[in-house]
């Protein structure tokens, strides 16, 4: 059995965490800002999947990390496009349309794959590292939370500005009021389908850029369906935060320690089967809206597409 | 009359007045066939697009699932997707969200392959059929059990619960292959097969076996129970109002709890068939994906089982005959995914539509609209 309390491991533990966290953080940011609106995004899973293989394709392709984050944040606005104008514009059933979105996402991004790195199966390499100056130094926390790649302190600068916007500013109270009662958003001259429209597109870039982050700075390849249910606790760590951004951040990172926990059990004597260790993050979501059953909460007018004077 | 796509999906009930029967007739097989011509035709474009040759693939579609023995492999197939389509339909027309499904059947699908190699050993062939389809059906059906009881109790969002179940459900059906089901002559993590003359007999002079009977016998009494019992009335009721189910006196969290276990025993159900009558065993990291599969068809088929069937019939065609298919152009098999997705995008698509020619709206959103009328009133004003 080998120790697990040597500051290396504490190290790579808490790297481990960031790694696993910071996807489901950026999906749920996505998913907070949609839902607050009204609308629902089930198809965030096949974004972030589409997010995932273009920032993996652009990296390898160029060499950029830069560019591939880029191409992921674009892979899934244009995703959102087609969500926008099925859901939002159209008004049609937001869970239909969110399946299909993510069984497109899942099946273009693998036969894709299939067909030209099926045989060859290409890594990326280590992305660069931000160091921040004297904290970067420190003991255990140095090598694990103050060297990450620049993507990992836009992704926690994005987090801070939802949550600014979403609670300080006129734009941020639209969006909420297009989510709790869109009809008085409309009296009060807002326009709730520009809205919702503008929210859910970023939405989709949130959820691309998660896919971007997860194959290129967590990961290191794409493999098929390699999201296996973030998007989904993306979802479920959106209702249980009920648009409160802080909330947001901790229970992804508790959804990181799950994953990480189950990874350095098995390093350990607990011989855990990799089933139950991909289990566990559900399990602990499982647990959590069992015993918080009454306080999930979603906005009123969520899913429920806008007909201007229908009651 | 109630109309539970239109519900289901969210939109208005036709109206029935001012159209001829034939025309309306006409225009119900247009909204459904058209989605899957024009899903099928979108398929044609990217096949084209990733460089294969659809007329290629197509036509080894036809030839797989139709040709020679083929079509018996299509109504082998049709057996546990009946039941599948079933198990959605029921709780679709309450609208509840049963999306767990591919957890439900895969439970199913380990408990048969474990244990009915044992059963058979100790009881005659007839007892141990009866026993697994029983324990299948039970596996289908208790893992609806906690998001069922939490929608009736908390109201909790069934979608996120049942997808959360479906994620721990494979897991543990993997953990059941690999661990105690596991067959101890090879290496390979799959549960001992099923010896030929040990499943379901076949229908003289055919390849189907018999599950395709059970299968429709068991529709059938769904069927009747949804359209011709007070229990189908009182289903109707709660998916379309549920604030009129409560002043009639239904139970809703009653009626949830029903709704959610019939739903996946019909889907534990047809996993047992299927594993009874053609699988014979399962593989670890196994997930047939039928439930997204069958999905599309079963809005197509407004809900009914009856007009279910015969996309039932097509689908199984494109399964049976795509997945060879694809292994001939060297194309994953998860293209088939794609499919499926664009027959739900046009099928919500052309839905909207007609409600709009029905409620003889114009057929552009009103954002839209509008924007585009603004245009022509700003010009005459000029």
């Amino acid at each position: 059995m080998i120790d697990i309390f040597t500051t290396t491991f504490i190290a790579t533990f808490i790297a481990g965490v960031i790694a696993s966290a910071i996807p489901l953080v950026l999906g749920s940011l996505g998913e907070t800002l949609g839902e607050q609106s009204g609308v629902l995004n089930l198809g965030i899973e096949g974004m972030m999947l589409f997010g995932a293989y273009f920032g993996f394709v652009t990296t390898l392709e160029t060499n950029s990390y830069f560019l591939g984050l880029l191409a992921g944040i674009a892979a899934g606005f244009v995703m959102s496009i087609l969500m926008v104008m099925l859901n939002i514009w159209l008004g049609l059933n937001q869970i239909v349309i969110g399946l299909a979105l993510t069984m497109i996402g899942g099946g273009i991004t693998s036969v894709l794959y299939f067909s030209t790195y099926g045989q060859t199966t290409p890594r990326l390499g280590q992305p660069d590292v931000f160091p921040i100056p004297v904290l970067s130094d420190l003991p255990v926390v140095g090598s694990s939370i103050f060297q990450q790649p620049l993507a990992f302190w836009i992704a926690l600068v994005l987090a801070f500005v939802v949550s600014v916007v979403l609670r300080n500013t006129n734009f941020g109270l639209r969006v909420r009021a297009a989510g709790q009662n869109p009809n008085s958003l409309d009296a009060a001259g807002g326009n709730v389908v520009r809205t919702r429209t503008f929210v859910a597109l970023l939405g989709g870039a949130f959820a691309g850029f998660g896919g971007a982050y997860l194959a290129l700075m967590s990961a290191g390849t794409f493999t098929p369906f390699m999201t296996s249910g973030i998007g989904y606790i993306a979802i479920v760590v959106t209702m249980l935060s009920r648009g409160r951004i802080l909330w947001v951040i901790a229970s992804s990172f508790v959804y990181g320690i799950s994953v990480s926990v189950g990874t350095v059990l098995q390093l350990t004597s607990f011989d855990l089967p990799t089933d139950v260790i991909k289990m566990l993050p559900f399990v602990a979501v499982m647990i959590t809206l069992i015993v918080f059953a009454r306080s999930s909460y979603v906005p009123p007018a969520l899913g429920v597409p806008y007909t201007r004077g229908a009651r | 009359m109630s109309n539970p796509i239109s519900d289901a999906t969210g939109m208005i009930p036709l109206p029935s007045d001012g159209q001829s029967k034939l025309s309306k007739v006409m225009e119900t097989l247009v909204r459904t066939i058209l989605p899957v011509v024009l899903a099928l035709l979108t398929s044609v474009v990217v096949l084209i697009v990733i460089g294969k040759d659809p007329w290629f693939f197509y036509s080894e579609v036809f030839r797989y699932g139709v040709m020679g023995n083929g079509w018996q492999q299509t109504i082998r197939l049709m057996a546990p997707l009946l039941l599948y389509s079933a198990g959605l339909i029921v709780v679709f027309r309450g609208k509840l969200w049963n999306l767990g499904y591919d957890a439900q059947y895969l439970l199913g699908s380990v408990v048969v392959a474990g244990f009915s190699p044992m059963l058979i050993e100790v009881m005659p062939l007839w007892a141990a059929f009866t026993v697994s389809l029983i324990m299948g059906t039970a596996a289908g059906a208790a893992w609806t059990l906690l998001p069922a009881a939490l929608k009736a109790r908390y109201g909790t969002n069934e979608i996120i619960t049942t997808l959360m179940m479906s994620f721990i459900g494979i897991g543990i059906s993997n953990m059941l292959v690999r661990g105690p089901f596991q067959n101890p002559d090879i290496h390979v993590p799959q549960t001992r097969v099923l010896p030929v003359a040990d499943m379901f007999p076949q229908i003289p002079g055919t390849r189907i076996h018999i599950g395709i009977i059970i299968s429709v016998v068991v529709v059938l009494i769904i069927h009747l129970l949804l359209t011709r019992t007070s229990f189908g009335l009182r289903l109707d009721v709660f998916g379309s109002s549920p604030k009129t189910a409560l002043h009639v006196g239904i139970n809703s969290p009653q009626m949830i709890l029903i709704l959610f276990i019939l739903s996946g025993a019909l889907i534990g159900l047809a996993a047992s068939v299927d594993m009874l009558g053609y699988q014979g065993n399962l593989r670890a990291n196994i997930n047939p994906g039928y439930g997204a599969a069958v999905l599309p068809f079963v809005f197509l088929g407004r809900l009914n089982i009856l007009t279910t069937i015969p996309f039932v019939a097509f689908y199984c065609i494109l399964d049976t005959g795509g997945r060879l298919a694809s292994l001939d152009s060297g194309l994953d098999t998860h293209f088939l995914m794609i499919v499926i997705a664009l027959i739900l995008v046009f099928m919500s698509v052309i839905e909207y539509f007609g409600v709009k020619k029905d409620l003889g709206q114009s057929y552009l959103p009103p954002g839209l609209r509008r924007a585009v009328t603004g245009l022509f009133d700003r010009g005459a004003r000029a």
